[in-house]
């Protein structure tokens, strides 16, 4: 079973529907025992770094998913969810993130060019810089859906792909189990879809580096 | 690098799929859900659904479609038509959609964008904005294009934006269901003015309409129409075959 981690950050509807399309059994919780009981955890999110990581703290879902991520189970951070995974993020301000996989979230804006628009909003291709079993069902310069203003950074070690936007934008990332996807697998047509039948082969692994 | 977006719209009355030509003599077309699907395999980047019935049960109806199309097309769902409240915005979240695009609610209370914008995030707030040249000016309409504002468009467009407007989808009166192509002055005077991403829409009548738009107004980030889709005029596929060739950034699917 994937528990979807529910602490009150973004629509869940089309990661659900994603899943059950998928043939997974998904439960959006954040009951403590259900998540325990799970295979494997999702952790979504849509909107402002400092509001989501709070909420997640608050609602004791930090310490529950850093819990479980450090017993091998595998994790899924998807938009601010993956964001929510590195050190700390620099969005209006300073703010602390989970910590599981190294580096810091900085604004798109320091690194691309002026006539570039933010948010970088659409479909843009995948360059793999990493093996990783999270792309076994797809193919390099594969089309997702992106919708962000921040990007992962000083995280080269733990980079699985990137997306040109005036710039190399982190893509996807991971440290052991913890992954991390900046674009919308729920939202990228067959390609999301098969991203996320990759993730619900995933088995628990060790450590984390 | 990042594509131009091919972006079909449904508008929906009483559960089913209608397209007017100059907002009058609407006619019906199909089933939403299977146009949503049939869409998506064939290259769609987006949909929108525009909610065109003012009935309560129309509106129940179209929450219905919305629920079963959402469950079964994944990707990004725009839903606009009757939003005037927060209590709209999340109606039709919940139901599935991923944007939601306000035009005469925001005329009538533009601070529904603001507020709009600080609970769901500005990538979830699309300006959908009705436009007509009157005595020399982009003029503001309403009501689906039946009332004139008196607004200059350019400046209610910026001050949108700056409210918390994600996305502008720009609907030009004077070229909406002529096939004559799109607006090409209008569109470039907006993308000029506002640094979010312009989604065009209004005129489209051939796959050479598209080329045009994307070429003449590089800074464009989409195309939008219905009835050349619907009727099959124009096919998604052909279209994005033939931006490839262009040398126009397009997703292949």
């Amino acid at each position: 079973m994937v528990a979807i981690i529910d602490y009150g950050v973004g629509n869940l509807f089309s990661l659900r529907s994603s899943l059950a399309e998928i043939g997974a059994d998904a439960v959006v919780t954040s009951d403590e025992k259900v998540i325990a009981s799970s295979d494997r955890i999702i952790l979504p999110g849509v909107g402002a770094f400092e509001d989501a990581a709070r909420k997640l703290r608050e609602s004791g879902m930090a310490d529950v998913v850093r819990r479980e991520a450090a017993l091998g189970k595998p994790l899924l951070g998807i938009c601010l969810g993956m964001q929510l995974m590195f050190d700390k993020s620099y969005e209006y301000g300073e703010h602390e993130g989970l910590g599981l996989i190294h580096g810091v979230v900085r604004p798109i804006a320091d690194v691309i060019p002026d006539d570039y628009k933010i948010p970088h909003i659409g479909w843009n291709a995948l360059r793999f810089t990493a093996d990783s079993p999270l792309f076994k069902y797809i193919s390099e310069g594969d089309y997702v859906y992106f919708v962000h203003s921040f990007y992962a950074a000083d995280c080269d070690e733990s980079t699985l792909a990137v997306t040109e936007y005036g710039a190399d934008l982190t893509a996807a990332a991971a440290n052991g189990n913890v992954y991390g996807c900046q674009f919308h697998p729920e939202k990228s047509g067959t390609v999301g879809l098969r991203i996320l039948k990759a993730f619900l082969e995933l088995h628990r692994t060790g450590d984390l580096k | 690098m990042i594509t131009k977006r091919i972006i079909p719209c449904l508008d929906v009355k009483d559960g089913r799929v209608v397209k007017g030509v100059n907002f009058e003599n609407l006619g019906d077309v199909a089933s939403p859900v299977d146009m949503a699907k049939l869409y998506t395999n064939s290259g769609a980047d987006e949909l929108v659904f525009y909610d065109i019935t003012a009935s309560a049960e129309g509106r129940k109806l179209f929450t219905e479609i919305l629920t079963e199309t959402a469950s079964n097309v994944f990707i990004p769902l725009t839903v606009g038509g009757g939003i005037n409240t927060i209590a709209d915005f999340d109606r039709v979240l919940k139901c599935g959609a991923d944007k939601v695009s306000v035009n005469s609610g925001a005329i009538r209370n533009p601070s529904l964008i603001t507020e709009a914008a600080k609970l769901y995030g500005d990538q979830c707030v699309v300006l959908s904005c009705d436009i007509k040249r009157v005595d020399g000016e982009f003029r503001v309409f309403a009501r689906g294009g039946r009332d004139d504002t008196g607004m200059e468009a350019i400046s209610w467009i910026r001050r949108c934006v700056d409210m918390g407007a994600g996305e502008v989808v720009v609907n030009s009166i004077d070229t909406d269901g002529v096939k004559k192509g799109f607006d090409i002055e209008m569109l470039d005077a907006v993308c000029k003015a506002v640094s979010v991403p312009v989604i065009a829409s209004g005129g489209a009548g051939s796959i050479d309409d598209f080329i045009e738009l994307f070429r003449k107004v590089p800074t464009i980030d989409a195309g939008l129409a219905a009835s050349i889709f619907h009727f099959g005029e124009v096919s998604i596929a052909d279209l994005k075959a033939r931006m490839a060739e262009e040398g126009i950034p397009v997703r292949i699917v």
